[in-house]
């Protein structure tokens, strides 16, 4: 290999016929850009661990007045949309067993007299446990309305709740503010993962992986090549999500966004390391594109999206620190979110220059080794 | 070769040539499975994956908040302030830190190092001899992770609450009285609802992804058509094809299953029998999304990208494994129906937590079903249209 190490010509070159490699063809075009954006406005609605829209049942064997004010405020609370009527304890249990109902009251008789008589007014709640932290929700509801009932029963002392709450950064708590931002990171995640992995895996499907070591191609330039188009196009993707989530759903953008660009572009950089890792050790482009997944899908259940790093088990959140996707997620929630000071988001920036490093070199190694 | 690919293709030669045949058929489900074990990748997907899988869901991903960070502002120097700061710190889930300025917890909330703080005011001693008129103390989250949000809320008000019933200075017994149980899983584990769910997600991975790489691969090498220039059927290379992967689908689920069942603690209530129908059935949607996705795309990138994004990722996020379909609007809760994954999740969750309940199986295997001879007829349209 004579001539310099890294000549712009050559690059340029390179890095044309790469673009061209993923865009000639236009469904090529379309899958790259289309889905993950169609996704984004999907998933952003679908995603969400609140509950909605679920149907309970009572049976309610009082005749009392207690048991009809229950009734009538489960009739107007808005997470519930049916209130079902059952006649027995059985058709309950049954339309638990369906996945029917959510969740089954059963009233006793005595219900009023109970409440009447100064006492305490016992209901039982069956919970579907199939689905876990929702029938947890629905039970912390429920406890609300009984609360309300219990107030009208003894009106005057009425205690006031001893705590005020103040959400920060989403007063609402509107899952949508946490779900659009982390989906930007997971979608250009896939994206750029999937080219890079398949980039060097094709040339040697296909064979033009030899015409490429008789070139006069160093290996940073091969590197380079095929680094800059998932940066450009997972840069790009990443853009037009987060202008997504500002102008489209609203979410408030309260950081710096040339920080936040920064730290996008290191963040996809250290993805493309890791996708050239896998690339350069596959045969096939099936071994790249199974090992993209392999890899791609265990980060994203690590990184803190679907559930906080901090309810995992010490030795998984040392991991989790290897990730890019965790870093990342950081900085883009505090971004939008909860203006978060340049010192803070320098201090989830480093780690991810630092995988952006070490993936990259390693990427160089392996392929280095390959030409070998 | 167009020629006599167009010939072969349409069924042009004497119909004799084009019956099913048994040892065809045979031979070929020997060469697709030699094909399949062969490549290392295929292994790394159907065994090494979903072991990885089922550990993550086990201990990675957990709804159950444990030791979530907590600030704790002690502002007042009142020995009642010090009580509850200590009820605080006696809990098991929240992991407390205590300060005595609000500003140093609040750039800890910035930063992430906290999930929210308590404040227990300076005139604390003062508010509580009032009999909370006033609020006793407030509580700061991060709301920019909601549903950890609501847990600080929570456990916060939980701990202000049993530390003033501890007082006696308690409100009278509540005049209305919940009393929950929860079915299926008393102990309330998230893992024990997450685990059969992702074991659909697994097979969605074998069936749909692989599947449609390992077809897509034939086009893109153009060996597909050589293979159709054979005496040998559509058909019979399709079954060759698929059942490999059908065969490695199924034994992929028995040994997640295993591992559900005997390393996770998770019950298996239900038959084997009907878990068994059930991923069966399943398959069918998968292998046919696969199949479409392969002979609508023919090339490997493009085929990985639309399994990613109209398989995998929606097996993912509209089945009702992690996110409750009830709680989506509308338009998607329509689409969620068209996705196979949502019927399996459900039975899954039913099969493994609560038994063989009928009702719930047919309606969902019926759908499968239907939704797989839909792909299948879909599939074969697009083959017959790429041999034209």
């Amino acid at each position: 290999m004579s001539g310099s190490l890294l000549s712009f010509t050559r690059l340029r070159a390179q890095f044309v016929k790469e673009i061209l490699s993923i865009l000639r063809d236009p469904r090529s075009r379309m899958v790259v850009f289309v889905p993950p954006i169609l996704q984004l406005l999907v998933f952003a609605f679908a995603a969400t661990l609140e509950v909605r829209n679920v149907d309970i049942a009572v049976y309610n064997q009082d005749a009392g007045r207690w048991s009809l004010e229950l009734m009538q405020r489960l009739d107007s609370a808005r997470f519930i949309s049916h209130v079902r009527h059952a006649d027995s304890q059985r058709q309950l249990h049954e339309l638990i067993d369906r996945g029917e109902i959510i969740a089954a009251l059963a009233i006793p008789a005595d219900f009023s007299r109970t409440i009447a008589a100064g006492g305490s007014g016992r209901a039982q709640v069956l919970v579907d446990g199939r689905r876990s932290n929702s029938g947890q929700i629905t039970v912390a509801y429920l406890s609300t309305i009984a609360a309300e009932v219990g107030a009208a029963v003894v009106p005057g002392t009425q205690a006031p709740t001893p705590v005020v709450v103040r959400h920060w950064f989403n007063p609402n708590l509107v899952y949508r503010w946490f779900i659009v931002p982390g989906l930007t990171g997971i979608l250009a995640l896939f994206s750029a993962l999937l080219i890079t992995s398949l980039s060097i895996a094709r040339e040697r499907e296909l064979g033009t992986f030899d015409q490429l070591l008789v070139s006069p191609t160093s290996t940073p330039e091969i590197i380079i090549s095929k680094s800059l188009p998932a940066l450009a196009i997972g840069t790009l993707l990443g853009l037009f999500m987060i202008s997504a989530g500002v102008f489209l759903f609203g979410i408030p953008f309260t950081g710096s966004f040339a920080l936040l660009l920064a730290s996008l572009m290191l963040f996809i950089l250290s993805v493309v390391g890791i996708g050239l890792m896998i690339s350069a050790v596959s045969a096939t482009q099936q071994q790249a594109i199974l090992g993209a997944f392999a890899i791609g899908v265990p980060a994203v259940l690590m990184s803190g999206f679907a559930t906080p790093v901090e309810n995992m088990p010490v030795a998984l959140q040392w991991m989790a620190q290897a990730i890019p996707l965790t870093h990342f997620l950081v900085i883009v929630e505090g971004t939008f979110l909860k203006a978060m000071p340049a010192a803070d988001v320098l201090a989830n920036l480093w780690p991810l220059a630092v995988i952006a490093l070490v993936t990259l070199t390693l990427a160089t190694a392996l392929v280095r080794s390959r030409l070998q | 070769m167009n020629a006599a690919r167009h010939k072969l293709g349409d069924g042009a030669l004497p119909a004799g040539s084009r019956r099913f045949d048994r040892r065809r058929l045979m031979a070929l489900v020997v060469k697709e499975s030699h094909q399949a074990l062969r490549d290392p990748s295929t292994l790394l997907i159907a065994f090494v994956l979903p072991v990885v899988l089922l550990l993550l869901f086990a201990y990675a991903v957990s709804l159950d908040a444990k030791q979530v960070r907590v600030g704790v502002v002690l502002e007042s120097p009142g020995a009642s302030a010090q009580s509850l700061a200590a009820a605080f710190s006696g809990t098991r889930f929240l992991d407390v830190h205590f300060a005595h300025d609000r500003r140093e917890v609040a750039d800890q909330l910035v930063s992430g190092a906290l999930r929210g703080y308590v404040v227990i005011p300076q005139d604390f001693e003062q508010r509580l001899a009032r009999r909370g008129r006033e609020p006793l103390v407030q509580i700061i989250t991060d709301g920019s992770y909601p549903n950890t949000a609501n847990y600080v809320e929570n456990y916060a008000r939980g701990v202000v609450q049993s530390w003033r019933a501890g007082r006696g200075a308690a409100s009278p017994a509540q005049a209305v009285a919940l009393e929950p149980r929860y079915w299926f899983n008393p102990e309330l584990e998230s893992r024990r609802a997450l685990i059969p769910g992702a074991i659909a997600i697994v097979m969605t991975i074998i069936g749909t992804m692989l599947t449609a790489l390992v077809v897509a691969r034939e086009w893109e090498r153009g060996t597909m058509e050589a293979v159709l220039s054979t005496p040998a059927s559509v058909v019979e290379i399709l079954i060759g094809k698929l059942l490999p992967y059908f065969v490695l689908g199924m034994l992929s689920t028995l040994g997640a299953a295993a591992l559900a069942v005997y390393a996770f603690g998770v019950p298996l209530r239900g038959s084997l029998a009907a878990l068994l129908l059930l991923s069966a059935v399943f398959m069918v949607p998968a292998l046919g999304q696969g199949l479409l996705i392969s002979s609508l795309a023919r090339n490997q990138f493009l085929a990985a990208q639309i399994a990613l994004f109209t398989g995998f990722l929606p097996a993912f996020m509209l089945s009702g494994f992690l996110y409750e379909i009830d709680a989506m609007p509308a338009p998607i809760r329509a689409v969620t129906h068209l996705i196979p994954a949502r019927y399996f999740v459900e039975s899954l969750k039913t099969v493994f937590l609560a038994g063989d309940i009928w009702a719930v199986f047919v309606p969902n295997l019926l759908a499968m079903a239907a939704i797989g001879a839909v792909f299948f007829v879909l599939a074969k349209r697009a083959t017959r249209k790429n041999l034209e």
